[in-house]
């Protein structure tokens, strides 16, 4: 974790929060996010890293005004962006950056690029949208799971029975079939991560594909960032980082 | 007469008028007044101000209580706070053509975010959507004035005016004339950066009333008063 921002400081955090790598999975609802997520902190954790799992609107601070501003679908985009941006600031600090500072992984299911992409397709320029969130650290790794819309269509039926009024993009007005809004929506979408992939440098995994074999192509990515941090295998005279009890049992 | 009226930067048919300065500068009783003379002067006014809705508040108050809030996320509700009503109370009547009497506007954000810390051209990005008035009267006065009218009137410090998330000071007092000593100066840059009308909030409030009626009267030439509104069409 290099401890850099996308470019605004954060005001009263370490400048420099080393530690745990910040590992971020993106992708539409149905690219099979939340499963890589689980199997790739069981791989982690077996291999020796604590990690730390993340999502979006998990904060304490704001989730349930999000929740009755949804329900009601009262608030403007514009609020609506700003509320996601304070939840996500409320996650960043107070349980993103101590996680890390700890020396813990942090797995994010989704981070800022959902939220801009979200905002911009209500109607945010990407220039807004990208100063916004300029106060996230940089990831050390993205990992975007591309799927074609057919795919997450039919993972999203088979899920929920149904298409859900938000990830069809219903808010916006594009048609007042669920269906079709669906596809407009996802498109919409697809083209705003399509343009941060460069901008944010994101390694796309084809999602089409079964999940073991998704997942092979993660841990490849992932491998590289513990060449260098791997906990030790071996030492002299039994399990490495254990301290054999002494004192009574030794005199005894 | 002329019917002929300049066109606000804004591009909206109606006008802003924005009054900003430190809590006790008295700019909320200036606004009061300047909008009952529009009214009375046949102008369709709509006055607004903000202060802590129920969002924000509420999430606030739990976010002291669990010592959440930084700096930033302070920002960030507030944020939301003013844009929720920026689109409700403020750009409807602007649109509609009413003169908009603000009480408080981004600029309050601009001064209280720089003084926690949090970089200015990113507050200002995130407030890009509120257009520029057509004239911010900024009511300065000494920070120790501010501070006699409260004591007075028994108004008790809030938390957050005193800047006490701050931890500049432990007393009270202490830390409000240094925090809002902090908000005084970013006025004090932006009354320039941001051509702000600059209001002597000393002076009696009588001598402070007509200097703003004189003051709207050439911007207000030409536009339309209801009677006019109601008699065109």
């Amino acid at each position: 974790m290099t401890g850099r921002t996308y470019g605004t400081p954060l005001p009263g955090l370490p400048a420099e929060p080393r530690g745990g790598q910040l590992i971020v999975i993106e992708g539409a609802d149905g690219s099979g996010r939340t499963t890589e997520v689980s199997r790739l902190k069981e791989w982690l954790e077996v291999q020796g890293h604590a990690v730390v799992d993340t999502g979006l609107r998990r904060s304490t601070l704001v989730s349930e005004e999000i929740d009755r501003a949804k329900q009601g679908h009262t608030l403007g985009a514009t609020t609506m962006a700003l509320l996601y941006a304070a939840d996500f600031g409320d996650q960043l600090e107070n349980k993103i950056v101590p996680a890390l500072s700890a020396g813990s992984t942090v797995l994010a299911d989704r981070y800022i690029y959902t939220l801009m992409a979200r905002a911009i397709v209500r109607g945010a320029s990407r220039d807004w949208a990208r100063r916004l969130y300029g106060f996230a650290f940089i990831p050390d790794l993205v990992v975007f799971l591309d799927a074609r819309p057919e795919i997450l269509l039919h993972r999203a039926i088979g899920k929920y029975g149904s298409l859900d009024y938000w990830e069809s993009g219903m808010d916006l007005s594009l048609s007042r079939d669920l269906f079709e809004s669906f596809f407009l929506y996802q498109a919409r979408l697809a083209a705003e991560f399509d343009w941060m992939a460069t901008e944010y440098s994101f390694h796309r995994v084809d999602a089409n594909r079964r999940p073991d074999q998704v997942d092979a192509d993660v841990r490849a990515l992932v491998e590289p960032l513990y060449r260098r941090s791997s906990p030790r295998r071996s030492g002299a005279g039994g399990p490495a980082g254990l301290i054999r009890p002494r004192g009574r049992d030794a005199s005894g | 007469m002329s019917a002929e009226l300049a066109s606000p930067a804004h591009g909206y048919p109606g006008r802003l008028f924005v009054f900003e300065g430190l809590d006790g500068s008295g700019k909320s009783t200036q606004a009061a007044l300047l909008a009952k003379w529009l009214a009375a002067q046949g102008y369709r006014v709509f006055q607004t101000e903000w202060n802590s809705s129920e969002l924000v508040s509420s999430t606030i108050r739990r976010g002291k209580k669990k010592g959440l809030l930084t700096p930033t996320t302070f920002s960030l509700l507030h944020a939301t706070d003013f844009a929720d009503r920026f689109d409700r109370k403020i750009l409807p009547p602007l649109r509609a053509g009413y003169v908009v009497v603000c009480d408080r506007y981004s600029f309050t954000a601009f001064v209280r975010d720089a003084a926690r810390g949090c970089d200015p051209g990113w507050v200002r990005t995130i407030y890009s959507f509120a257009p520029t008035p057509d004239v911010t009267f900024y009511f300065r006065v000494p920070v120790r004035v501010t501070l006699q009218r409260k004591i007075a009137s028994r108004l008790k410090i809030n938390y957050y005016e005193a800047g006490m998330d701050l931890g500049l000071s432990d007393d009270v007092h202490d830390s409000y004339e240094r925090f809002q000593g902090r908000l005084k100066r970013e006025y004090d840059r932006l009354a320039v950066s941001d051509r702000m009308t600059v209001v002597d909030s000393t002076r009696p409030v009588e001598r402070i009333q007509a200097v703003l009626r004189d003051h709207v009267r050439p911007i207000l030439s030409g536009f339309p008063t209801m009677e006019t509104l109601m008699h065109d069409g």
